[in-house]
């Protein structure tokens, strides 16, 4: 069988997902090996149209991405939705809870009427295009990186985890924030990262997205135990939660 | 002679982020020379009003995540200035241990990965691997070393979570200290290795000068060869340095008729930014390393050769690595005690700068009483070098009119690329619609 091809491309974001992967450094070097990448425009001056799998980072902005997500769509077998620019639309999406034209007023003044500073609402890839796999993160874990792209070279099905980040924050036996008087997302956020944030101390501010259902009722429940208003929680879950069920409700 | 010329390379490759480069030559004449960015743009400043000073950082760190390290310290310095926060003495080398990580991160990915390829004449670092691979290997370990610095103090490679106003929530311990010193007392050979490798092909870099205004940081008490601390400084200011909030004065961000984003102009019309105007302003201050590195590529005070930057960037990574070797050796011998950091909100306004790998970084944020952000500015490194980029491809393009078109393509991508720009750090940037 011939090797399978790889196309990654970027919509907006800020790189840092394709970064991880070249921080696979000498990891990066075996798995280029087992694939043919054909185009990856922030390493490589190659370009091609033909590929297996594309890896997309970023978020949707603009009626021409659309139409670009569209092509890389009707090309692909398989899409992967790199990080959470791409997956849930990421802090991009704080963008959403403002006026389009306010917005663009704000950071362009008296030239941003002009045409070309076009923008519409954030969309994660999902909105826009079917997606078959989503790797999670802000940015993306690297080892979750490599076992989710090795598993579809051999044809299985990744296991992502459908518990909350506290079941691995608690699992590393890390004192728990709220504790401490900060607002930590773990318990409605989906783990994978090794409850990352909480272990060097900073509260979970939800990159990874939402569990399945997550159970909100119960985080309202802590907040109501350590006094706070679920005003506090809601401006937490804005960060990459924004437009989003929970954060809604 | 060429009588026609047309160039349009869309989306430079190699470059976080996207550019273009369009020549249009009619009968010898240069009718089009412009360096356009079409990146999407995100609107940071307008997403984070409304948002607690807390989460600013976890935020703007988002901008880049080349960067994402600078980006996080810039506003955290700024959100302390508006709270009028002190971070201690230890905390403080913490971040400039954590700050020196994210150069030699971005270093080595620019002039190992992004850069190199142009001089061996090949697309991309990939057909490398079998023709140079112990320089390969040599340059992916040293960029996992980098990695590895920076998820030990900022808690990952990419957008820190140990970060928050008035210090650090993790600081690692003496022992993890002290092997990471090790780690970069033993690389420093490797760094030697990398400088041959370079080296032997720097007769490839193009010979080209432009007089430039050179803008970085500066920092006199006590002088220091600076990242984060300091006054802003230019070579058109007679080494005078002015205080970070004073950085308007310093940017007059204007939006040019023919240009895709907001310029930036200081004393003259347009100004660089990066390791080499860092190197240009205190290029005396480099550690024994740095400033051996530099003489053996013959870099001197003054360079104003772009393409130089490359090089100067090189220069840094050994000055980096020796300075961070002796910041451990400060920090072990106080010893280190994790210090609990507590803020309050509070009405304010206060700036933040530090050096970007890429050049000089601005934040600028406003908070109402309940410490809500009520305003933002940031001005990053790769806009202030936009118009530089277009006076140099003005100067260059007629100088190398006559050589062929693929010639004059790469040249003008390689300078592109070796202004290492970071173009999806586009706060705020203008969106083109080409001109095919
Ligand atoms: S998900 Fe985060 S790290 Fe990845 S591209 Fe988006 S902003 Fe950057
Ligand atoms: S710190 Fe956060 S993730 Fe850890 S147990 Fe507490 S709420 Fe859950
Ligand atoms: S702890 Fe939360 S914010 Fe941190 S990496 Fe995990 S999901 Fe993301």
């Amino acid at each position: 069988m011939s090797k399978p091809r790889i196309a990654i491309f970027d919509f907006a974001c800020c790189e840092g997902c394709q970064l991880q992967i070249v921080n696979l450094e000498e990891e990066l070097l075996d798995l280029i090996d087992a694939v043919d990448v054909v185009e990856w425009r922030e390493a490589m001056s190659e370009q091609s149209h033909e590929y297996d799998i594309a890896i997309i980072e970023g978020s949707i902005t603009r009626p021409e991405d659309e139409k670009r997500i569209e092509v890389i769509r009707s090309r692909a077998k398989i899409l992967i939705a790199l990080g959470a620019c791409a997956t849930i639309g990421g802090v991009n999406k704080l963008k959403n809870n403002f006026d389009l034209a306010d917005v663009k007023k704000c950071v362009y003044g008296k030239s941003a009427d002009m045409p070309h500073l076009d923008t519409a609402l954030t969309k994660a890839l999902d909105e826009v295009v079917k997606v078959d796999y989503k790797i999670h993160g802000c940015p993306i874990d690297r080892k979750e990186f490599t076992y989710i792209v090795r598993s579809l070279l051999m044809g299985k099905t990744p296991d992502i985890p459908l518990y909350p980040v506290c079941v691995e924050c608690k699992a590393k036996g890390n004192p728990c924030l709220w504790d401490e008087g900060q607002v930590c997302l773990g318990p409605i956020i989906r783990a994978g990262c090794g409850a990352r944030c909480p272990s060097f101390g900073f509260r979970c501010f939800g990159c990874r997205g939402y569990v399945d259902n997550p159970n909100v009722n119960a985080a309202k429940d802590i907040i109501e135990k350590y006094g706070l208003t679920t005003d506090v929680l809601k401006s937490k879950m804005l960060l990459f939660g924004s437009m989003q069920e929970p954060t809604n409700a | 002679m060429h009588k026609n010329m047309n160039i349009n390379v869309h989306h430079v490759t190699r470059v976080e982020g996207h550019g273009n480069i369009v020549v249009n030559v009619n009968s010898g004449k240069i009718e089009k020379l412009q360096w356009q960015v079409p990146e999407a743009p995100r609107f940071f400043e307008a997403m984070v009003r409304g948002r607690s000073y807390q989460d600013i950082q976890t935020i703007v760190s988002r901008i880049c995540g080349i960067c994402s390290i600078t980006h996080s310290l810039a506003s955290t310095k700024a959100v302390e200035s508006a709270l009028g926060l002190e971070v201690s003495e230890q905390d403080d080398k913490l971040r400039i241990l954590m700050h020196y990580s994210e150069q030699l991160q971005s270093h080595t990915l620019h002039v190992g990965y992004l850069a190199a390829p142009d001089f061996f004449g090949e697309p991309s670092v990939v057909p490398l691997v079998p023709k140079a691979t112990d320089a390969v290997k040599t340059i992916v370990k040293a960029h996992r070393i980098a990695n590895e610095w920076s998820d030990l103090l900022a808690g990952r490679t990419t957008h820190p979570v140990t970060l928050i106003p008035g210090g650090l929530t993790k600081i690692p311990t003496e022992q993890q200290l002290r092997q990471l010193q090790q780690t970069l007392k033993d690389a420093v050979p490797d760094l030697k290795a990398i400088a041959e490798v370079v080296l032997s092909v720097a007769g490839n870099i193009p010979q080209f000068e432009r007089d430039t205004e050179y803008v970085s940081l500066k920092q006199t008490d006590p002088p220091t060869y600076t990242f984060y601390h300091g006054g802003i400084t230019s070579n058109d200011n007679k080494g005078a340095a002015l205080p970070i909030e004073k950085w308007h004065d310093v940017a007059n961000e204007y939006v040019c008729e023919q240009s895709t984003a907001k310029w930036t102009k200081w004393h003259r019309d347009s100004y660089a930014v990066g390791a080499l105007a860092r190197f240009n302003n205190n290029a005396e201050l480099l550690s024994t390393m740095g400033k051996a590195a530099a003489d053996m590529f013959g870099l001197k005070k003054g360079c104003c050769n772009p393409y130089m930057n490359t090089v100067a960037q090189l220069v840094e990574c050994f000055h980096i690595v020796e300075v961070s070797i002796n910041l451990i050796d400060e920090l072990l011998t106080k010893g280190l005690k994790q210090e609990k950091v507590t803020s309050s909100p509070k009405a304010g306004r206060g700036s933040g700068c530090v050096e970007a790998p890429r050049g000089i970084l601005f934040h600028d944020y406003e908070f109402d009483k309940n410490g809500l952000c009520t305003a933002a500015d940031i001005c990053i490194p790769t806009n202030q070098n936009h118009a530089s980029i277009q006076k140099d491809f003005e100067k260059l393009v007629p100088e190398i009119i006559n050589e062929s078109e693929d010639s004059v393509r790469l040249k003008l991508e390689m300078l592109v690329r070796s202004y290492d720009p970071c173009i999806s750090c586009s706060t705020h940037m203008l969106d083109v619609k080409f001109v095919k």
